[in-house]
């Protein structure tokens, strides 16, 4: 396998070569989510596609949102957000890890003048009843990515079992190009005749969101929307599974879930408010997980997930 | 005979598991194959991050045939007896022996069991163990259903005959063939190559680039580690568990030293080494001279064409990132306390749930710093140092730093309160009053640390009392057993003389103030009208807003203590009398680790005052060396059967023998001795027990003895003669009376 070994010169080139390089394994290039999202793993390609027997091979880059990680675009790493880069492939092929380092050399990280380690990390997320273990992935004592043997997802054991790697874009990106402030790296081409630093792209809008998470955001109409969000999952999930109209078998777990992604993310801006207390806390996070478990239930009975049409 | 070498090779294993997994691994299969019949001369295991490997040396190449006999049916038993005999021991008829019994004629079956070889066994073995392996987290990869603590790449597998000639053992496991190969280092020497026996696998591991013996790798570390800080005039901080880990994270490590950049050099050092810790797994390396802490090293797995030094480079920066927020913090959290002092710092806490039922953290740190100003005086402090203590005590939990370092808590308090200009020893209960945090853990001695951290540790269990949050089974998520324990060892580490019984009283009454105060303000009441009456607080309409009302005017109340004149009412002596029971449970643990034992403890138990732990302690050491002498021994025997034949008459005549024995009508010489002996001992044990001088007391018993023996030979108690039998049960009264003083020592066995 011939892979550029010469560095990338932007930010938007190292997501190009990861696109290029996991399509050329064979992975789907999917493109984002259109909804908000605390990391790449609330898509539904992975989320949902890492349920049941069907195959499944995808790659994408995913906004992601954490409001509590704002900083007014002030702190050289921290945003409330940013992109994750996550790939998904079901079964885990066996030669997972060979595969995920030919990405890192594909972006300009050369294995005979690094130290790439592999330290155990177990992941867990509660909000979608989900675990799996794998390692976080240091490259010269930086954590770079995570690798995660699913396990369970929406409380169904992963039979086949899905890995996922998943990269932190601008601290990888700010890493392979020597870059100490995330505002100052480049975002297209340095010698472009518009250069644009991420700075260009996202500082004003870090400050108008921080601003928003930390200060602004009604919270009343915010635990609205998630009893709201909680309740529409809920009523999509008890409709039959015939469509009256079509006389189809419909179960419609992906508008379900979408209602789940929503709860989740208003729990996240409830909580960068500051309104939920540790007690509550946990409470918010099991309300969410129900309603994971219960799209996750409703996917496996649908064709995707591995149900005989 | 043959040895025999395995590799299990697979992606990376957790460091912490890797040493006991080799050790499972050993202990687990030789034993296996010992039951098989095959015996060694001797075996060894090894781990890396890819790999865990077992040798044993001379197998045996054969199991032993064996032989066993079986008794059968007589000859004249049914045919459907006979042959279902042979059908179980698997032989033929005419192998059968007839044998003459007493019975009559009997079957006999000899089965033969023909040995294996051991190729056989050790594959059946290892398959066996592959899929029972005891990892403390294992998982699924793939399409496959075995589980391991990570992907299983291979197994190699061969017995090595005594000439020297390699032979796989031919085994499968969920696809994965035995074979003779294994690779090298991840990126120094990926590819596979195949071994003849241990020693070639060792040599060509190493070649390879991998050490292969978790100990050699921590050896090479560390020689390599002080000798380039040796160069530099430093040393390095020993640190064994990092060591052990970081030496499960490589196979062939390198040694890299570098700088930590002068503007992170005055951060305080514990703040240093736990970034380079726990977030880098660095070393901390000290300079010999000005004992600062100023380098690092760190260890890779890997030689590079630059020595290291881009790999050296980016783990400077990442250091440089992690010590800049910290810097940040530090010098955040200097200003806030310069400026705001501590409690301004503090502040915060108000926002901070302790627990729903219980109100917030500076809830809590009012109660606690009530609790520590009355606990003052008891432990030799200045009640108002001890409550300025506590009041600050847990301030750095609002700190950035312990934001971003939670096991910094308390170290960070005792910098921030020295930096906010607190002193005589309050600083330094900031940084104690958490201990002792377990078993191991030192328990602190000045006086205002022991009171906050006393104060502290009652205040929890006083306070998940009174929400009836008990640790129950091995459920204790609040660790409550953990701050009993600390209340324990608080009290005997410094021969602290507390009746804990009105501190829990005292605390109690706060921590039911706290939950009423709490209750008012999320509306959920737990707490009904009857038990507010019992405080004297008239009962008025059920409406919410008198319970309301009621509930504040209680907790005014009940803030105050026993200041508010309302004695102690039932339900909170129950409830304190449960949490004592639960402080002796947990020292009866204590002490069983100290070797006294459990029936002693109840002894003591059962006498007055056992709410001081101290002396409590003090009479069951001195119990439980008495009851190992030989005259305490004796002792114990002459009392239980003085007791028992007390008991006996006092059921059987209704009376208690408890009064009125006298010398005059004492017939034997013997019985006159015991009136003499108890005479003499009576005053020296109650004399000795005053000034609580047990061992004193349990001596003077020990001198009854020899009285006590000869009065049992000699005397009958139980005779005609009415009066003499009164007078001698009365006597017998005397021994228990004088005992009981001691301790109930009707609860130790034997």
């Amino acid at each position: 396998m011939t892979q550029a070994t010469d560095k990338p010169r932007s930010f938007q080139e190292i997501i190009l070569r990861l696109q290029s390089y996991w399509a050329a394994q064979g992975c789907a290039v999917m493109q984002p989510y259109d909804m908000e999202v605390g990391a790449g793993t609330f898509h539904p390609a992975t989320t949902l596609r890492s349920l049941g027997s069907k195959p499944w091979a995808a790659a994408y880059v995913q906004p992601s949102r954490r409001p509590t990680d704002g900083r007014y675009g002030e702190n050289p790493n921290r945003l409330q957000h940013y992109y994750q880069y996550q790939v998904l492939i079901k079964p885990s092929p066996p030669d997972l890890q060979d595969l995920y380092l030919g990405s890192l050399r594909a972006i300009g990280i050369d294995m005979a003048l690094h130290d790439i380690r592999f330290v155990e990390d177990d992941w867990e997320s509660p909000t979608l009843g989900a675990w799996g273990l794998g390692w976080e992935v240091w490259c010269d004592g930086m954590e770079v990515s995570q690798f995660t043997y699913f396990q369970q997802v929406g409380g169904h054991d992963c039979h086949p079992v899905s890995g996922e790697l998943t990269y932190g874009l601008e601290r990888l990106a700010m890493y392979v190009l020597g870059i100490d402030h995330v505002m100052e790296m480049p975002f297209n081409d340095p010698a472009a005749p518009i250069p644009l630093s991420y700075g260009d792209v996202f500082r004003q809008t870090e400050e108008e969101y921080s601003r928003w998470n930390f200060d602004v955001a009604n919270t009343e109409v915010l635990l609205r929307h998630f009893e709201e969000a909680e309740a529409e999952c809920e009523a999509i999930l008890a409709q039959e599974a015939t469509d009256p109209k079509t006389g189809k078998r419909i179960i419609m777990a992906h508008p379900a879930y979408d209602q789940c992604i929503k709860a989740s993310h208003i729990f996240n801006l409830l909580d960068a408010r500051g309104v939920i207390s540790v007690t509550e806390r946990q409470a918010y996070i099991g309300r969410v997980r129900a309603l994971a478990k219960k799209c996750a239930d409703a996917f496996v009975q649908t064709e995707a997930g591995g149900q005989a049409a | 005979m043959p040895d025999l070498l395995i590799e299990l090779f697979s992606e990376e294993i957790p460091a912490r598991m890797q040493a006991k997994a080799a050790e499972d691994l050993r202990a687990r299969l030789t034993d296996a194959l010992v039951e098989a019949g095959l015996t060694y001369a001797g075996a060894a295991a090894f781990s890396t991050p890819r790999r865990l490997t077992l040798t044993v040396q001379g197998l045996l190449a054969t199991s032993p045939t064996t032989r066993e006999e079986r008794k059968g049916p007589r000859i004249d038993a049914p045919e459907k007896a006979i042959e279902g005999f042979l059908r179980g021991a698997g032989v033929a008829r005419e192998d059968l022996e007839i044998r003459d019994e007493k019975k009559g004629q009997v079957y006999f079956a000899t089965i033969t069991r023909p040995g294996r070889p051991a190729a056989q066994i050790v594959a059946e073995e290892l398959e066996k163990l592959i899929r029972n392996f005891p990892w403390p987290k294992s998982m699924r990869w793939g399409a496959g259903s075995l589980r391991w603590v990570r992907p299983l790449h291979s197994i190699l597998c061969i017995l090595t005959s005594d000439d020297g000639e390699a032979q796989v053992v031919e085994m499968e496991v969920d696809g994965i063939r035995a074979g003779n190969t294994t690779r090298g280092h991840r990126f120094m020497a990926p590819d596979a190559f195949s071994v003849t026996s241990f020693d070639d696998y060792a040599t060509r591991l190493k070649r390879a680039h991998v050490v292969l013996d978790a100990a050699e790798r921590a050896e090479a570390i560390w020689q390599d580690a002080t000798n380039q800080a040796f160069a530099a005039g430093c040393e390095v901080v020993e640190d064994r568990g990092l060591l052990s880990e970081v030496a499960g994270l490589v196979e062939w490590p390198v040694v890299l030293m570098g700088r930590i950049d002068d503007d992170f050099l005055d951060l305080p050092p514990e703040v240093l080494q736990t970034s380079m810790k726990e977030h880098q797994k660095f070393f901390s390396v000290r300079n010999r001279k000005s004992g600062r802490i100023e380098r690092f090293v760190t260890v890779a797995n890997v030689e590079t064409a630059d020595h290291g030094a881009t790999i050296l480079a980016g783990n400077q920066k990442v250091l440089a990132a992690r010590l800049s927020d910290a810097k940040f913090f530090w010098e955040n959290d200097l200003r806030t306390v310069r400026e705001e002092g501590l409690e301004g710092m503090a502040e915060g806490l108000r926002d901070v749930t302790f627990h729903n039922k219980l109100g917030s953290q500076a809830d809590r740190v009012e109660r606690i710093a009530a609790l520590a100003r009355e606990i003052a005086p008891l432990v030799g402090a200045k009640p108002d140092l001890a409550a300025e203590a506590a009041r600050v005590a847990k301030a750095d939990l609002q700190s950035e730093m312990v934001g971003e370092f939670p096991e910094l808590q308390g170290l960070m308090g005792r910098y921030y309160a020295q930096a906010a200009g607190h002193d005589d020893g309050v600083p330094e209960a900031c940084e104690e009053h958490y201990k002792p945090l377990g078993p191991g853990d030192a328990v602190p001695s000045a006086p205002v640390s022991v009171a906050v951290a006393l104060a502290d540790k009652i205040d929890t269990l006083t306070g998940f009392w009174a929400i009836d949050e008990k640790p129950t089974g091995s459920k204790d998520p609040y660790a409550l057993r953990r701050a009993a324990l600390g209340v324990i060892r608080l009290v005997l580490g410094n021969e602290l003389r507390i009746d804990l019984t009105n501190g829990l009283l005292i605390s109690g009454r706060r921590s039911m103030a706290s939950m009423l105060c709490r209750a008012v303000e999320v509306g959920q009441h737990s707490i009904k009208f009857p038990l507010l009456e019992s405080l004297g607080i008239a009962k008025g309409d059920s409406s919410i807003e008198e319970l309301n009302k009621k509930s504040l005017e209680a907790a005014d109340l009940l803030a105050k203590g026993f200041g508010s004149g309302v004695p102690p009412q039932s339900w909170e002596v129950e409830r304190s009398n449960d949490l004592l029971a639960f402080l002796h449970d947990r020292l009866k643990v204590h002490l069983k680790d100290e070797g006294i034992r459990h029936d002693v403890i109840d002894a003591c138990l059962a006498m007055e005052g056992n709410d001081d732990l101290t002396l409590l302690v003090h009479r069951a050491r001195a119990l439980g060396a008495f009851l190992s002498t030989d005259d305490g021994e004796n002792l114990l025997q002459g009392f239980k059967r003085a007791n028992n034949i007390l008991t006996q008459a006092e059921d059987k005549d209704g009376v208690e023998y408890s009064f009125g024995a006298d010398v005059k009508f004492a017939e034997t010489d013997e019985e006159k001795a015991l009136f003499a002996a108890l005479d003499t001992a009576e005053p020296q044990i109650g004399r000795a027990l005053k000034a609580e001088d047990f061992a004193g007391a349990m001596r003077a018993m020990a001198a009854l003895r020899p009285a006590v023996d000869a009065f049992f030979e000699a005397v009958q108690v139980n005779v005609e003669n009415a009066v003499l039998r009164r007078n001698r049960l009365n006597l017998l009264s005397r021994i228990r009376s004088i005992c009981l003083q001691a301790a109930d020592l009707t609860r130790v066995e034997g």
